[in-house]
């Protein structure tokens, strides 16, 4: 299938022009262009890696090589060559020879691509069986096979398991071999690690990137996660609004990146708080904290921690570790089996029902999807609005007053009082959700990992303004997240968990530093940094293997 | 208001259109109807158009006489009055109750979910006719007797459907952020729950509507529902059947009344609900 000369690209893009039609509030639909004439060239063997914030349409350009616009999308101009040919003049059931045979896609979500009731392995070879590539038999072995490039364990009899028995990481990496089974010339990877823990990504990561060396297919991946693409790809585009910012060699956009744009997304990570001086008395201590859901699955061990009034503590681990868990404790959602929860010196009472109002007003919440944690049927108004009239009373003019004051403080202004949570972006609806918090003019806000649904440069701009109102109201946060460099960048103190436990607490300079036990020494090492060759590095010298493996 | 009326579709005009004519004929039935419900005015199944007498003086019959001699189009008009009224009284009630308990039941969770919900499927386990038969049969014939007895079997699909969607509300982070809150049991249920899952309710609403009717009607045709001499389409269809056989359309006059109504009804409720699942909090 492979084009002849050994230089001709695999994929060719020619000034690619996307459309959609969008329905703004308040408006009758329209249509829009969302990819304005994108090109590049993808020889064989190498990896392209398209980056850029959501909406930049990095995932529309990627489905473009299958030929294929996601609902109400429609491709209105350019060509997409695949070995010469123009796909977008393919009638259907030329595209459906080319799908899942010629090019291969591997979604977010593995666990929402595979059929819950069918084998791992049936489903693997199903696209290679169905386009008569070969027999059961030989589609079997080079299952086998894959799986073994891609480490999955026991590779003879992993395709006899359903999607329910493997783990998250093992999910994605089936659904690589997926897309390799049928030896295809171009695979898309669309955000194929985003969902997964840092510990799991890592090995994710290095099992693709094997498997792309060995099979010496060409890749197009797709992700926000500029130091992610550095470790796997050959050259890398940035995209921002169907534009292409830069298209370089990826040792060539790291290093010496062109564009602001460019510069912007790498600095991301870089900012750091500095330790705060004093330690000024108890905000919150959780003392021997025990919980379990139900009857019987204990989740929480022993949780110790304790948050200086004003500052931040940040709870780190993996999915699972507990994190969350700890906030229902505080919250009084989930009543601890044993141990209390000291807030400002005096125990909290365990269950929320036997909270006093003002007990619950000194506690505010903010949530990870901001989308949820606002009633869609409420405006901006209404949602800030109601804590200063449950908690202070206040009713017409003078709440109106204070919700503007709100909108202010979030660095959003009145134009957004009526406004549904519809009508707002990702980064507006969770400074929405912190005014709300806010308003009720707490001593303690808990962040359920507030940015990790959010863009890189929008998740700055909210943490910014979480540390800007710190400042202001003096107020503590208590930070759930599993990203370091959201730690670093607003904790004072850091608590490490792992399966339940604390297995390290204390001020952030003391965490972050050496000797670490093996499981912050993991956490560490997985978070990609922006360094070429970091993967096969951090892969090297770590102590321990995730668990999620 | 003309704007409103201009941002509808053709469909939910006709049907607001059919709601308001026979809205119209219940309300004004005492002006509109040409004879008096009770009254006999000519021959048994006199043909459409043919003159009949009654107490106010000759007139026309126009749909004809029923199988008593009476007025056809006047027993239409009254009928209106007395299956519109059980029917949406009936509706209004098991949705009263349906929303109450279903929403009880999603909020406090645990066993008083579990005794309603269970209490609920011993109710539908127990076909609707037969116990509507059982229940009216021993219980002593009248309006407010049959409209309960309505309620109670319809509230139990209510309540199922109440409990589904709210169920999926409950766990949403905003209901949680009430509680965290404070707030009370009332507020979560009308400010925070209510207004995300009126749209399937009000679907829902209509749909029951029509199966009052429907199902008023029935009871009527068995001789349980409204009672004679008053009139209502239900029991129409069951004086006129016979007629059929005779080449007599009376009985498909109500039944055509019935069919209207039910449609009407259907038309209005799918452009509310074209409306309230918009994306700006259906209100704008």
């Amino acid at each position: 299938m492979s084009a002849d000369t050994p230089n001709a690209p695999v994929l060719s893009v020619r000034n690619l022009k996307i459309g959609a039609t969008a329905y703004p509030p308040g408006e009758p639909p329209r249509e829009i262009e969302i990819v304005h004439g994108v090109s590049f060239d993808l020889a064989k063997g190498r990896v392209l890696g398209l980056i850029g914030e959501s909406g930049a349409g990095k995932s529309t350009i990627g489905l473009s090589a299958l030929g294929y616009g996601r609902g109400g999308v429609k491709i209105t101009g350019g060509e997409v060559l695949l070995d010469g040919e123009d796909i977008l003049k393919l009638p259907r059931r030329g595209l459906r020879r080319l799908r899942g045979r010629r090019v291969t896609y591997v979604a977010q979500s593995a666990a929402a691509a595979f059929n819950p009731a069918h084998r791992l392995g049936d489903q693997v070879i199903e696209g290679a069986l169905r386009h008569g590539l070969m027999t059961r038999r030989a589609a079997r072995e080079r299952a086998r096979h894959l799986f073994a490039i891609l480490g999955l364990p026991e590779p003879d009899s992993f395709g006899q398991r359903f999607p329910h028995q493997v783990s998250g990481g093992q999910l994605q990496r089936a659904m690589t071999a997926m897309a390799l089974c049928p030896e295809p010339d171009l695979i898309v990877f669309d955000e194929p690690t985003t969902a997964l823990d840092v510990t799991t990504q890592i090995d994710v990561l290095a099992a693709i990137k094997s498997a792309i060396a060995e099979t010496g297919v060409a890749a197009l991946y797709i992700t926000h996660d500029l130091a992610v693409v550095a470790q796997i790809s050959d050259e890398i585009m940035v995209l921002r609004h169907g534009n292409t910012i830069e298209h370089g060699e990826t040792r060539q956009i790291v290093e010496a990146p062109r564009e602001a744009y460019t510069r912007d997304l790498l600095s991301v990570r870089s900012t750091i708080k500095p330790a705060a001086a004093e330690q000024p008395g108890d905000l919150l201590r959780l003392d021997g904290i025990d919980a379990a859901y139900g009857q019987g699955l204990q989740v929480l061990h022993g949780v110790d921690m304790f948050l200086s009034r004003g500052q931040t503590l940040a709870v780190v681990g993996e999915s699972g570790s507990g994190k969350s868990t700890t906030a229902r404790v505080v919250t009084g959602l989930l009543p601890p089996m044993r141990g209390q929860v000291l807030f400002e010196g005096e125990a909290l009472p365990p269950a929320l029902k036997a909270r006093s109002k003002e007990q619950l007003r000194r506690v505010q919440m903010i949530y990870q999807m901001a989308d949820t944690a606002m009633n869609p049927r409420q405006t901006v108004a209404e949602i800030i609005g109601r804590p200063l009239g449950f908690y202070f009373g206040m009713r017409g003019q003078a709440r109106r007053k204070r919700v503007a004051e709100l909108l202010d403080q979030i660095e959003m202004g009145d134009g957004f009082a009526e406004r549904y949570p519809a009508e707002l972006s990702g980064g507006q609806k969770q400074r929405v959700c912190i005014a709300r918090a806010l308003a009720a003019e707490p001593s303690l806000i808990l962040c359920d990992e507030p940015t990790s649904a959010l863009d890189p440069l929008v998740a700055e701009g909210v943490l910014k303004l979480l540390g800007d109102l710190q400042q202001e109201t003096g107020v503590g946060y208590l930070f759930i997240t599993h990203d370091i460099a959201t730690v670093r960048a607003i904790a004072d103190s850091i608590a490490v968990m792992y399966q339940g436990r604390v297995v390290r607490f204390g001020p952030k300079d003391k965490v972050l530093s050496p000797p670490f036990d093996d499981y912050t020494d993991l956490l560490l090492r997985s978070v990609p940094e922006m360094e070429i060759g970091w993967l096969e590095q951090a892969l090297g010298t770590r102590k321990m293997t995730s668990a999620g493996n | 208001m003309s704007e409103l009326w201009r941002s509808m579709p053709w469909s939910a005009r006709i049907g607001l259109a059919g709601c308001a004519f026979f809205a119209f004929l219940a309300l004004f039935a005492d002006v509109v109807a040409p004879f008096g419900e009770r009254e006999i005015v000519g021959d048994v199944w006199q043909a459409s158009l043919s003159a009949c007498e009654g107490e106010a003086g000759p007139g026309t019959c126009l749909l004809g006489t029923d199988n008593l001699g009476r007025d056809m189009a006047s027993r239409l008009i009254y009928g209106a009055q007395t299956t519109i009224a059980v029917a949406l009284a009936a509706g209004v009630l098991s949705f009263a109750i349906g929303m109450i308990l279903s929403f009880t039941a999603a909020v406090v969770g645990g066993w008083t979910d579990q005794v309603l919900s269970r209490v609920n499927d011993m109710l539908l386990a127990i076909p609707t006719l037969i116990f509507a038969l059982v229940v009216l049969a021993a219980l002593p014939q009248t309006i407010a007797i049959l409209i309960a007895v309505m309620a109670v079997i319809d509230q139990t699909r209510v309540y199922r459907l109440g409990r589904a969607v709210a169920v999926d509300v409950v766990v949403q982070d905003f209901v949680e952020a009430a509680r965290l809150r404070g707030e009370g049991w009332g507020w979560i249920v009308f400010r925070e729950i209510l207004p995300n899952v009126l749209t399937p309710l009000i679907a829902e609403f209509g749909l029951r509507f029509a199966f009052a009717v429907l199902f008023l009607s029935t009871l009527s045709f068995l001789g349980l529902g409204i009672q004679p001499p008053e009139a209502d389409w239900g029991g129409m269809v069951k004086d006129n059947k016979d007629g059929i056989i005779f080449l007599v359309p009376a009985a498909l006059y109500p039944g055509a009344a019935i069919a209207l109504l039910a449609v009407s009804v259907n038309l209005v409720v799918d452009w509310l609900l074209a409306r309230t699942s918009s994306l700006k909090g259906g209100r704008g």
